[in-house]
């Protein structure tokens, strides 16, 4: 059993899962914020794979992506920082990337290597469920790896529970059909959350996307297992010299 | 063999390339264009509509000019199709028409659209400026300073043009910025891309659109010469668009041959080149599978070209499985082989070319076409919108 799966069948409730950006503010920050992550309480870790052209994500990621990208960071840059992470960090960690990327060094090769060094799951945004199917679902059970589909206010109920048979882990609902760190109203959300709860689906549901403090946060854990916080964050740890710190002082704001 | 190089499968594969890999938030978008284009432009209200928007308002058929001039120095048979010609001078026109009317049928009240040199911004604000829709133009920052005349004129046909500034500010960029727009406006929002890219089914609706220009390509040398079949159809490729509309009639008859000209820059192996098939690999760029400009590690390379409406780093799918299965012949022309292509042709035949089809007619002098033969070469903007690069050009020291 992975460690996403332990963790849900320990805690169901007040899951928070932090995104940061791998080489993000600085080339070797990554572990350093992981290891604060942990010692502050985050639940979960999604460590995003920086892109040049990160479509679903909004200005705060993407600049933290550019950012990251000129610090030099790469897949094979960031899976050697995180060769021994493992002896360090015990929680469940998700890698966020678009495909591309991972096409170029090797979908299979990188499932191998995300494996080896003790990843959890996946989630690619922009890999369409039908080729998931055919192609890639057999690759990441063979290395137990958890893929995780997004789904949105406009998803059909049909497709709801379609997405949710295919993923496993968790289900990322995003809070409104927005890319990353976009402000909507927080009622039409709630009888969106409340429609996926009325679903009884397989996966426990973290909201991402809108989610930015103690408020917001302790409001989407009423109506599902926990949030994902980005945008906020990122800029939390853009604004100072003292990344770990900083890192820790926003998890203990958020849970505290 | 496949059974068709023009239509892609029911998935929107070109052989192994196109497909949509969107994010989840663009699915039910993509998929209502999906699952209602075809029917609404199979249409008898659709095909009446467009028609005789295409005749009356873009100014289609465009003629099939017999270049004697041309002709002569190559000593072969020149056809130039004038799509240069048409309403707001490009063939980018018979496109965005046809997609405000599909828009219009969806119900879309509020429009966007990418656009590099300006070109399909404006025939995107012309549409709806016609229409009366609310328009939105992403530009890259770099673009809006070096198409000062293009954005005014968006502007006047009252559109808002939206710089985009991530990235490199380029067309690469206005698109993410498009998408990520069409992301945070699900409900009433239609995106007009400008070329046979993006997810399936802009590809090949696109290609639709474009297609009028060798539908007409055909009859038209059937009057001239008695044959409707060339020897061969010529176009220029950035993503595209009016390369697939001149091919489009003719990928599937083997006689014809099938040559596409990309922009070789300062040259292919100079580091600054938008020749896609030569330097890019299969990747995915802005929801299709194609061949990309890409570094070793995936991430999407800045393309260069004297001609902004080639500075692209993808083509779209239908190309690059003409390119794959060897079905279509890829040439390049330089940035400089592309501007004596143009000052040759303003010369000789007393058309000034927009920069993009200049690449188009360098092929000329890459290939020898036999005494006999009738090429047809796709003409496909006109060069008012490129005066300043060839005024600089003038005024260089020669």
């Amino acid at each position: 059993m992975n460690r996403l799966d332990k963790l849900f069948q320990q805690k169901q409730k007040n899951i928070l899962n932090i995104y940061c950006t791998a080489g993000y503010p600085h080339l070797d920050s990554t572990l350093h914020i992981m290891k604060a992550l942990q010692e502050s309480g985050a639940a979960i870790i999604e460590l995003g794979i920086p892109y040049s052209d990160p479509l679903a994500d909004g200005e705060t990621i993407q600049n933290s992506s550019s950012i990251a990208l000129k610090n030099g960071m790469t897949i094979k840059k960031l899976f050697e920082q995180l060769n021994d992470f493992r002896n360090e960090v015990s929680i469940p960690v998700v890698l966020m990337g678009y495909l591309n990327p991972i096409l170029q060094y090797g979908f299979e090769n990188f499932c191998a290597d995300a494996a080896k060094i003790g990843i959890d799951g996946l989630i690619l945004p922009d890999l369409p469920a039908h080729e998931f199917e055919n192609e890639y679902r057999s690759i990441l059970e063979k290395y137990h790896l958890s893929f995780i589909f997004l789904v949105t206010p406009e998803t059909s109920e049909e497709r709801v529970r379609k997405l949710d048979t295919l993923s496993s882990g968790f289900l990322y609902a995003v809070s409104s059909s927005s890319t990353t760190g976009n402000e909507k109203d927080f009622g039409a959300v709630v009888k969106y959350l409340q429609k996926l709860q009325s679903y009884h689906l397989k996966n426990p549901v973290l909201v991402g996307f809108g989610i930015k403090d103690k408020q917001t946060f302790s409001d989407a854990c009423c109506y599902a297992n926990g949030a994902i916080i980005g945008s906020a964050f990122i800029k939390a740890i853009g604004k100072t010299e003292f990344v770990a710190e900083a890192a820790q002082l926003f998890v203990e704001s958020i849970i505290n | 063999m496949q059974a068709s190089f023009k239509q892609p499968d029911e998935l929107g594969y070109y052989g192994e390339f196109g497909g949509a890999y969107i994010p989840e938030m663009l699915y039910p978008n993509v998929e209502e264009l999906r699952e209602n284009y075809l029917k609404i432009i199979n249409s008898e209200s659709f095909q009446k509509e467009y028609k005789s928007l295409l005749t009356d308002y873009a100014g289609r058929p465009t003629p099939l000019y017999f270049a004697s001039q041309l002709s002569e120095k190559y000593n072969t048979n020149v056809y130039l199709k004038r799509e240069d010609l048409c309403h707001t001078g490009a063939h980018k026109i018979n496109n965005t028409i046809g997609q405000i009317l599909v828009a219009e049928r969806l119900g879309k009240r509020r429009i966007i659209a990418e656009t590099g040199a300006g070109q399909h911004g404006v025939a995107t604000a012309t549409v709806c400026a016609l229409k009366g829709l609310e328009c939105i133009v992403y530009m890259g920052e770099k673009d809006i300073e070096r198409q000062a005349p293009n954005v005014a004129r968006m502007k006047m046909l009252g559109a808002e043009v939206r710089p985009a500034t991530s990235g490199s500010k380029t067309l690469k960029d206005a698109t993410n910025e498009a998408i990520r727009d069409w992301i945070n406006h699900p409900e009433n929002t239609f995106y007009i891309i400008g070329s046979v890219v993006g997810p399936h089914p802009y590809p090949d609706m696109v290609a639709r659109f474009q297609s009028v220009i060798s539908e007409e390509i055909k009859w038209q040398l059937k009057e001239k010469t008695g044959k409707e079949l060339p020897e061969a159809v010529i176009a220029c490729v950035g993503g595209g668009s009016n390369a697939a509309g001149t091919f489009y009639h003719f990928v599937d008859e083997p006689s014809v041959a099938i040559i596409a000209v990309e922009a070789g820059g300062c040259g292919v192996n100079s580091g600054k080149s938008a020749a896609t098939t030569q330097l890019g690999t299969p990747g995915i760029l802005h929801g299709s599978k194609s061949y990309v400009m890409q570094t070793a590690d995936g991430q999407v390379v800045e393309p260069h070209s004297i001609s902004a409406g080639l500075d692209y780093p993808g083509i779209g799918p239908m190309h690059a499985n003409l390119f794959a299965t060897g079905r279509g012949k890829f040439l390049n022309a330089t940035d400089a082989q592309a501007l004596e292509a143009a000052f040759l042709l303003a010369e000789l035949e007393g058309i000034i070319p927009a920069l993009e089809s200049a690449h188009a007619l360098a092929a000329l002098n890459q290939i020898k076409f036999g005494e006999n033969d009738n090429i047809v070469i796709c003409l496909s903007g006109r060069g008012d919108k490129d005066m300043e690069t060839y005024m600089r050009e003038m005024a260089r020291p020669k």
